[in-house]
């Protein structure tokens, strides 16, 4: 049993140190692209897009809802879709193609670590870049400022990295497709349909109809923008229950994405390379 | 003791096969046909703790095929492999430590960040101390004489300086078994040198295994005393080079430069005379013969120049494969 403790014990001290390594030079190398980072944060304005539709609409009432409750909400869903931001489909192919996966594949740690690792750093790099475009946000719009509670503040940032988690596995197990099929990022836009209308992007689900509210619910998307965004907005009392389905869907997302690689990765022909 | 052993390898590629025009486009979306490519075809050798071996043969021969095959990127379609004690298909955590990949068209290198950074990841990744990565990397460094271009930006480095710091990448964790696949490919004839020199080094430093394929036939003459030749997946020749060498090529040519025209009769019955322009004469020499006729050459002419020239590898590589083909 300590023997076991021990050798668990150094494993995770190796791990750490990998995925040190592996974030400090992802880090770096994000610095190189710092602009290319800056356009990226100012793309995804999808929520400032809908926060204006929804506060011009009749519905900014819906529900007892009201413009407050879409300010903070679409400026929460701003927030939460810069740090949810994943396009490891796009690198996994690219690497796949152009033989850069092989050195990869060739070294004691999966592969998994070093594209989970280069998003870690990309959203370091982003955070003065949406601080940036926040304050803008909060001087443009009409009482649009609001401090979160204090426990808010402190269980948003670890909802949002599970939103990211949650998304970074769902996109993982899309790109081993890249093992059978040359072209598998024509998969990703399948999946944005439903990230779009079931994740709480362009609507909050409270506007929803029942049923499909309900149905929403027994999938992931909800939790990567709808959940995070409501508990940042401060519009969730009790988000236990939320982290507990965020955690379900991490460990079943993770038993799909291992069966997925295993499967693959014997499939690699180790093309252009 | 063999560290490397395949036994009955091959390895079937399906690949989509379409005719061309509108038509079969179409066809091919709706009827998608595939053919079956036999990259490597029931091949069969063993590799020494130490040894150097040649892996030659065309492009499309198989080479690269047995090598991803051999370090566990590519499953084999049938037959069993083992490296180090290991299968490498498993993909074995200490398989991996134990092996390195060095492709000369593809590197791991992160193209934008100075080598050291990559240096410092496969150092993690190795589980290597940083004190001790910081003394290999100075030690592969002075061996491949290089200084400040670990703290260059890669894509500022010269295409040698890069070959370089892409071996110091892939042998940071002291691999026992190499696999090279056209380390020298692009590099001038000074840097093909350099890690020619430094792989010899390596070898014997650490007793490493290593398995090298190169269209340079230099690669092959300096560094390794056995060759594979593989030609369309199958093994034509597995053996010495040297003894390859006297076999396909059991003559050689001596350009003689004498201080004054010679008729070389005298010397007709050990060779043949193909040309004599004035005072230069070529001659074709079975090369069990050949020390004889240059000591008789030595002693009985005044000789102002003399010149062994040993057929090129790569024609006998040719000629072996024509043998065999046909």
């Amino acid at each position: 049993m300590y023997i076991s403790l021990v050798k668990l014990k150094r494993k995770l001290v190796k791990f750490t140190n990998i995925f040190r390594a592996l974030l400090t030079s992802q880090y770096s190398l994000m610095h190189e692209y710092r602009a290319e980072i800056a356009l990226w944060a100012i793309s995804g304005l999808l929520p400032l897009i809908m926060l204006g539709i929804w506060t011009q609409s009749s519905f900014a009432n819906f529900n007892g809802s009201n413009y407050n409750f879409f300010v903070k909400y679409f400026i929460s869903a701003f927030i939460v879709r810069q740090f949810t931001a994943v396009w490891v489909i796009i690198s996994f192919e690219e690497d796949n193609l152009e033989g850069r996966l092989s050195p990869f594949l060739l070294q004691p740690i999966s592969p998994f670590w070093r594209y989970f690792s280069s998003h870690i750093a990309e959203q370091l790099t982003r955070i003065p870049f949406v601080f940036f475009i926040l304050i803008i946000i909060f001087l443009g719009i009409q009482d649009s400022f609001w401090i979160p509670p204090f426990h808010t503040i402190l269980l948003s940032p670890i909802a949002i990295f599970l939103a990211f988690v949650i998304r970074f596995l769902l996109h993982w197990i899309f790109a081993m497709c890249c093992f059978f099929n040359d072209k598998a990022s024509s998969l990703e836009r399948l999946l944005l349909i439903p990230y779009l209308f079931l994740s709480g992007l362009v609507a909050p689900l409270e506007t929803y109809p029942e049923i499909l509210r309900t149905a929403a619910y027994f999938t992931p998307f909800p939790y990567l923008i709808s959940f995070p965004s409501l508990l940042l907005s401060g519009s969730i009392v009790n988000p236990l229950n939320y982290f507990m389905h965020q955690l379900i869907w991490i460990f079943i997302l993770s038993i799909f994405s291992f069966c997925a690689w295993r499967l693959g990765v014997r499939h690699y022909s180790a093309m252009g390379a | 003791m063999s560290n490397i052993t395949v036994s009955s390898l091959s390895k079937i590629y399906k690949v989509p096969y379409r005719k061309p025009g509108i038509s079969a486009s179409i066809k091919h979306f709706f009827d998608r046909k595939y053919k079956l490519i036999t990259a490597v075809d029931d091949i069969s050798f063993k590799i020494d703790e130490g040894e150097i071996v040649g892996f030659i043969g065309a492009n499309g021969a198989g080479k690269t095929t047995t090598l991803k095959m051999l370090c566990g990127l590519v499953y084999p379609t049938k037959g069993i492999v083992s490296v180090s004690g290991f299968i490498p298909k498993e993909r074995n955590a200490a398989f991996l430590s134990q092996i390195t990949l060095v492709m000369g068209q593809k590197q791991q290198l992160i193209w934008d960040l100075p080598p050291i950074e990559t240096l410092k990841v496969n150092a993690a990744v190795y589980g290597i101390s940083e004190k001790e990565a910081k003394k290999r990397i100075d030690e592969l460094a002075s061996m491949l004489e290089l200084n400040d271009e670990l703290f260059q930006p890669v894509r500022k480095l010269s295409l040698g300086q890069r070959m370089k710091s892409e071996l110091l990448a892939s042998l940071i964790h002291r691999p026992s078994v190499l696999f090279l696949d056209e380390p020298t490919l692009g590099l001038d004839v000074n840097a093909q040198l350099r890690v020619r020199e430094f792989l010899s080094m390596y070898n014997k430093r650490f007793n490493a295994t290593i398995l090298l394929t190169s269209h340079y036939m230099q690669d092959i003459s300096s560094l390794c005393k056995r060759v594979v030749v593989i030609h369309k997946g199958r093994i034509f020749y597995d053996g010495a080079l040297t003894k390859l060498t006297n076999k396909l090529s059991p003559y050689r040519n001596v350009r003689i430069e004498f201080d004054k025209p010679q008729t070389l009769d005298d010397l007709k019955e050990y060779c043949e005379i193909t040309q004599i322009d004035y005072a230069i004469a070529t001659i074709v020499v079975p090369s069990s013969k050949l020390s004889f006729v240059v000591s008789y050459l030595l002693n009985n002419y005044t000789i102002k120049d003399l010149q062994v020239i040993e057929t090129p590898l790569e024609n006998i590589i040719s000629e072996l494969i024509r043998n065999g083909t046909n």
